[in-house]
């Protein structure tokens, strides 16, 4: 392959994110609106924010299976035509940066023009995900693991992450800090689900087990609500209001058989980044010290740990001493993380509220603002398989 | 309930495992039926495989065997789960799950419960031995697998 080939096969700087939306965040059952609606809102007001028309709308992305259909949301909008329908496959939130590489791509090889990124969740509608009840026979993978009692996430991500601590001698202090540090950051956030409850190392200790090694503010909350990006071509980035954030890199994908059920990936203590680490720095041109804000997806603690050493912030041996509370926190922690609370504490919407927050740090305009702010990464659903993570950066970067 | 369905180390009323519809873990499921546990091991190039897969991963072979080993294995990783993610479960707890790797078979491993009490420390690379439990569920017979310490015996 030339080398003119390879350079011309990257996202680096030719999409930007002009718009972000979202509804009013409501614990799990409590949304006055269904999913649909939800989604609907969130795009308008993505759309809102960058200041463009809803039908010129000629895309949709999504992951997860997200349930409301690009073509429906197509005709409810009156999208003069749609070009571009994409979903990015595997559950949980893994797939939350794919669904912006998934956009990013089909606006750079022209198959549509103005994608909207997004996620919709009503779970009062459609059940909850920490329930396992109502299934009477169970095959697959499942059934190696729900007979046992290994039923919900935080059962099926405890022993792996045990795993990992049992490796690398991780404490169970290296896990708070990672909430502490969520749980201060929604303080300064008034759409934060836990706006208004702090969380202090007391608290935390005393919190009941869910699974151990996770207390309950080691888990994710379970939400309602939806968000939305709207992405342009980076040459149509100056037509909107905002300040664009421009892709800089994406990646998705696992490593050697990381989808070996049941629990037998090889490389089993791993948040299944080293690969997907790898093809988003080389495809950014820029490595972990150039990051200056972090949002990793949490659907546990200990998957955040082990995310962030494989992205190369610290060795796995370091994580005690590098996931420290004063570390973690805006303006001048060495790596802000979760700067609006993230899934533990602003809104658990698969982790779409974190790409909304990595954008707003291009911006400058988050509530817990961090001190360098033109890196931004965003680390999608550790642990489950493929991941995605991207990375964000202000027009200086490129 | 009947005397042998009381000594089961979960509550009844978990989902009861069932093989898939195209018959691919079917062997597994009814080696557990007469305490046997059976791997898959692939007669072309002696990969050991577990789950079960149509292919294997290794030499891409469709026909794999099954193989019966010794259900003897040592913890790889364990969580007490205190939450009860099901109804049958509430009231219930904690319990002890654990992932148990056997060397003797390349290393694959299996989820189960640890028996004893679910109070016990437990340690990564502790020795275990396997203890079938039979479920004489009225329409849908099943077995399940769970472990010991090796010192218990």
């Amino acid at each position: 392959m030339s080398a003119k080939a390879t350079a011309d096969r990257t996202l680096r700087g030719r999409v930007a994110v002009v718009g972000i939306g979202e509804t009013d965040y409501y614990r799990h059952g409590a949304s006055p609106d269904p999913e649909f609606k939800l989604a609907l809102k969130a795009i308008l007001a993505a759309c809102g924010d960058a200041g463009i028309d809803p039908r010129d709308i000629d895309g949709f992305a999504s992951y997860s299976e997200e349930r409301s259909e690009a073509s429906r949301l197509a005709a409810a909008l009156g999208t003069r035509r749609l070009r571009a329908a994409t979903m990015q496959w595997g559950g949980g939130g893994g797939g939350c940066c794919a669904a912006v590489a998934n956009a990013a791509a089909s606006i750079v090889a022209g198959l549509a023009d103005c994608v909207v990124v997004f996620r919709s969740l009503a779970q009062g509608q459609y059940g909850r995900f920490g329930r396992a009840t109502g299934i009477d026979t169970i095959s697959g993978e499942k059934a190696y693991l729900m007979p046992y009692g290994v039923l919900a996430p935080p059962q099926r991500f405890a022993m792996r992450v045990r795993r990992y601590m049992h490796e690398h001698g991780v404490g169970q202090e290296a896990l708070r800090a990672i909430a502490l540090a969520s749980y201060h950051h929604a303080q300064a956030n008034p759409r934060a689900v836990m706006y208004g409850k702090p969380l202090d190392a007391a608290k935390y200790d005393a919190s009941r087990w869910i699974a151990e090694p996770f207390h309950l503010y080691d888990c994710c909350m379970e939400n309602d609500g939806a968000a939305a990006l709207v992405l342009v071509p980076a040459e149509r980035a100056g037509e909107f209001r905002n300040k664009p954030a421009y892709v800089l890199g994406a990646a998705v994908g696992s490593g050697y058989r990381a989808g070996a059920i049941p629990h037998n990936s090889p490389h089993y203590a791993s948040a299944g980044f080293e690969t997907v680490a790898a093809d988003l720095y080389a495809m950014a041109g820029l490595g972990p010290s150039d990051v200056g804000v972090v949002q990793c997806y949490e659907n546990f603690t200990g998957g955040v740990v082990m995310a962030l050493a494989e992205h190369g912030f610290f060795a796995p041996e370091e994580a005690n001493d590098y996931l420290a509370f004063d570390n973690l926190v805006a303006p001048s922690g060495r790596l802000p993380l979760n700067t609006s609370g993230g899934n533990l504490a602003e809104c658990y919407m698969h982790g779409f509220e974190l790409m909304l927050e990595a954008v707003r740090q291009v911006r400058g305009t988050s509530t817990s603002q961090a001190r360098r702010n033109d890196v931004a990464m965003v680390i999608g659903g550790p642990m489950v398989t493929p991941v995605s993570n991207l990375l964000l950066g202000s027009e200086a970067t490129l | 309930m009947s005397g042998e369905a009381a000594r089961t180390y979960l509550p009844q009323g978990l989902p009861i495992p069932v093989a898939e519809a195209d018959g691919l873990s079917a062997p597994y499921w009814q080696g557990l039926r007469q305490s046997r546990l059976l791997v898959q091991r692939c007669r072309h190039c002696a990969t050991w495989q577990f789950g079960p897969e149509w292919i294997c991963h290794r030499c891409h072979a469709l026909d794999s065997d099954w193989t019966e080993i010794e259900p003897h294995g040592l913890i790889f990783s364990w969580e007490r789960v205190w939450h009860p993610s099901h109804a049958a479960l509430r009231q219930h707890g904690p319990y002890l799950a654990v992932l148990v790797e056997f060397p003797h078979a390349g290393g694959v491993r299996m989820i189960g419960n640890l028996l004893g009490d679910p109070g016990q420390a437990v340690s990564i690379g502790a020795a275990v031995d396997g203890v079938f439990e039979h479920h004489p569920h009225p329409e849908r017979q099943y077995s399940l697998l769970h472990w010991q310490l090796s010192s218990v015996r």
